[in-house]
């Protein structure tokens, strides 16, 4: 889909190329599991815990006696769950939303567009805990309730580049060789608005891992003992004076994973979407 | 001015009624009845069957959310079932310490992020704008609650200079201050930074150097003022993020604010009082949303004009 000089320009990009490696490293890690992880993640060895970090346990061991570097591994797995399942609800409510709205205009986009800017203007963390409120703390409801917080935010993108293409003169000649509308949006239009869709699920998937580690911390999104890295760190803080290598090592991976997705958004902003580009 | 407030507050109010009837329906779309769940699993029939009659929760829907807006108009977000005392005069104590955190980081945010926003722009392409690019980039992805216990880690537990939890002193408010406002001043350093370019570019900086203005003056005086002003919406959205984020923050550094109580009600089932703090909260975002709004037309005249 991507042009191949936009290709040449991204990989010349040095924020994207820093970026676009540290994606690939996450989502390596995140696949490749059970295979690279040292130890299991859920395996208590209590002889051993708050260990600090050594050539058998590189980031040490949590209260537990469980391996950290494991447990990160495994989260990175979780993580890329959490943006896949997330971005993709966000995507199937938002798209058409935006879409329709564009499309037809009136009343109908004036009250989708209203009540999406009301709902944007909301922290993403309180419309999910929210939800959370009424489906209860889990790591599938969290997935649910930071999904439906992000639709608004796919429908206002998806409707202004819908508005941007659809008074192109393409879309005029699809029309004049007697094309049907729904066909016009769903074959010319918004193949044409994924630029700035890419460039934003790119940002919405850093945003997505952020609020989940997030609830998670919290106690509303991923229970013990699932390795998921904010729940890690909600315990690993009562260790904090003790064994602060517990907190550093997940927390230093959240960072860099959504450094990384933020810096190859950025990147993919700057080489498609130049007119949005800060 | 007053025809930018009125048209303001005409959507303002709506938006209030909508999340009214958002909060209204929490309670109903949890599977149970409403008034087991209002009154806790602990209370007797007979405090369930009072609740039942109070809200009017065996008549319609329209009936119901009448008797709980006119509740809430008159100050009465229901009993807590924790602690058996009202939600409201506990939820106002805890709502001006997260003020008093939100306000203390958005002073933060803006001293960092404009500054490193400015200095970024002037020193464009330099080894500083680099730097100060990353550290904002930084700043927007490290995780609230992380940053919290790093500061903690650094200032409480390496070197004992500051409290690592509580309030009453300024002391105290130091490091929450500091971790919420980071995040902020990330988002506002990149949006400084690029309106500032965008306004150092045009004309009238080319006039002000042209003049023989000294460039501190050309910066400050005409291109910062300019470049300011779409800087002042950010900063209101950041605001209402901020908000959001002190719910984080507060928990990780045990401020008694609203989003503490919040989530303490959540996880104690404590329904009323997580109706009374999300409706809260949600109010508090609308209103900050409406004073930027506003303040925007002070900053803009060309939105007045509008």
């Amino acid at each position: 889909m991507m042009a191949t000089p936009a290709l040449r320009r991204l990989a010349r990009h040095g924020g994207a190329r820093f970026g676009a490696a540290v994606v690939v490293v996450f989502a390596v890690v995140a696949l490749l599991a059970p295979w690279v992880a040292p130890y299991d993640p859920e395996a208590i060895a209590l002889g051993s815990n708050l260990q600090g970090p050594s050539w058998r346990h590189p980031f040490g061991t949590d209260s537990l006696g469980r391996d950290v570097l494991s447990r990160t591994i495994w989260g990175a797995r979780i993580s890329l769950t959490i943006g896949f399942v997330s971005v993709g609800l966000a995507m199937v409510g938002g798209v058409p939303l935006g879409a329709l709205s564009a499309w037809t205009g009136g009343w109908t986009d004036r009250l989708l567009m209203r009540g999406a800017d009301v709902l944007i203007s909301f922290p993403t963390l309180l419309l999910a805990i929210v939800v959370i409120t009424i489906f209860g703390p889990g790591l599938d409801h969290a997935m649910l309730a930071i999904g439906l917080a992000q639709v608004p935010l796919y429908a206002r993108l998806t409707r202004a580049a819908v508005l941007r293409i659809k008074v192109q003169h393409f879309v005029e000649a699809a029309r004049a060789s007697g094309a049907g509308e729904w066909r016009i949006l769903g074959r010319h239009v918004l193949p044409n608005c994924l630029p700035p869709l890419l460039v934003q699920t790119t940002l919405l998937f850093a945003t997505a891992i952020l609020s989940a580690a997030y609830l998670g911390f919290l106690g509303l999104g991923a229970q013990p003992p699932t390795p998921e890295w904010g729940t890690m760190l909600a315990k690993a803080r009562d260790f904090l004076r003790t064994a602060p290598h517990v907190s550093i090592f997940p927390g230093l991976t959240i960072l860099l994973t959504v450094l990384g997705l933020n810096l190859l958004g950025d990147g993919l902003r700057d080489v498609l979407d130049p007119q949005t580009a800060a | 001015m007053f025809r930018l407030i009125a048209g303001r507050l005409a959507t303002g109010i709506p938006t209030l009624l909508v999340v009214s009837m958002c909060v209204f329906a929490i309670v109903r779309l949890i599977p149970g009845d409403p008034a087991r769940l209002l009154a806790g699993d602990f209370a007797t029939e007979q405090i369930v069957d009072e609740l039942r009659t109070r809200w009017r929760l065996n008549e319609p829907l329209p009936v119901q959310y009448a008797a709980y807006l006119g509740g809430v108009l008159h100050g009465d977000l229901g009993r807590s079932i924790a602690t058996s005392t009202p939600v409201l005069p506990e939820l106002t104590e805890r709502f001006l310490r997260t003020l008093e955190l939100a306000v203390a980081a958005i002073v933060v945010a803006a001293a960092v992020g404009i500054g490193a926003g400015l200095v970024s722009a002037v020193h464009r392409a330099t080894l500083i704008d680099h730097l100060a690019t990353a550290l904002a980039l930084t700043g927007i992805s490290t995780p609230i609650f992380w940053s919290g216990l790093i500061l903690i880690l650094i200032f409480s537990v390496t070197l004992p200079w500051l409290p690592a939890g509580g309030t009453g002193t300024l002391r105290h408010l130091v490091l929450p201050a500091v971790s919420l406002g980071l995040f902020g001043a990330g988002v506002l350093a990149r949006q400084t930074r690029s309106g500032m370019l965008e306004v150092l570019g045009q004309d009238f900086v080319r006039t002000a150097r042209a003049k023989g203005l000294p460039e501190r003056l050309v910066v400050v005086k005409h291109a910062l003022k300019n470049a300011l002003i779409p800087v002042v919406t950010v900063l209101g959205d950041q605001f209402g993020r901020l908000l959001g984020g002190a719910i984080l923050t507060e928990t990780v550094f045990s401020w008694p604010g609203m989003g503490r109580y919040l989530i303490d009600a959540i996880s104690q089932r404590d329904y009323p009082a997580v109706q009374g703090a999300i409706l809260v909260f949600a109010a508090a975002v609308v209103i900050i949303n409406l004073l930027v709004d506003v303040s925007y037309g002070v900053v803009d005249p060309r939105v007045r004009a509008e």
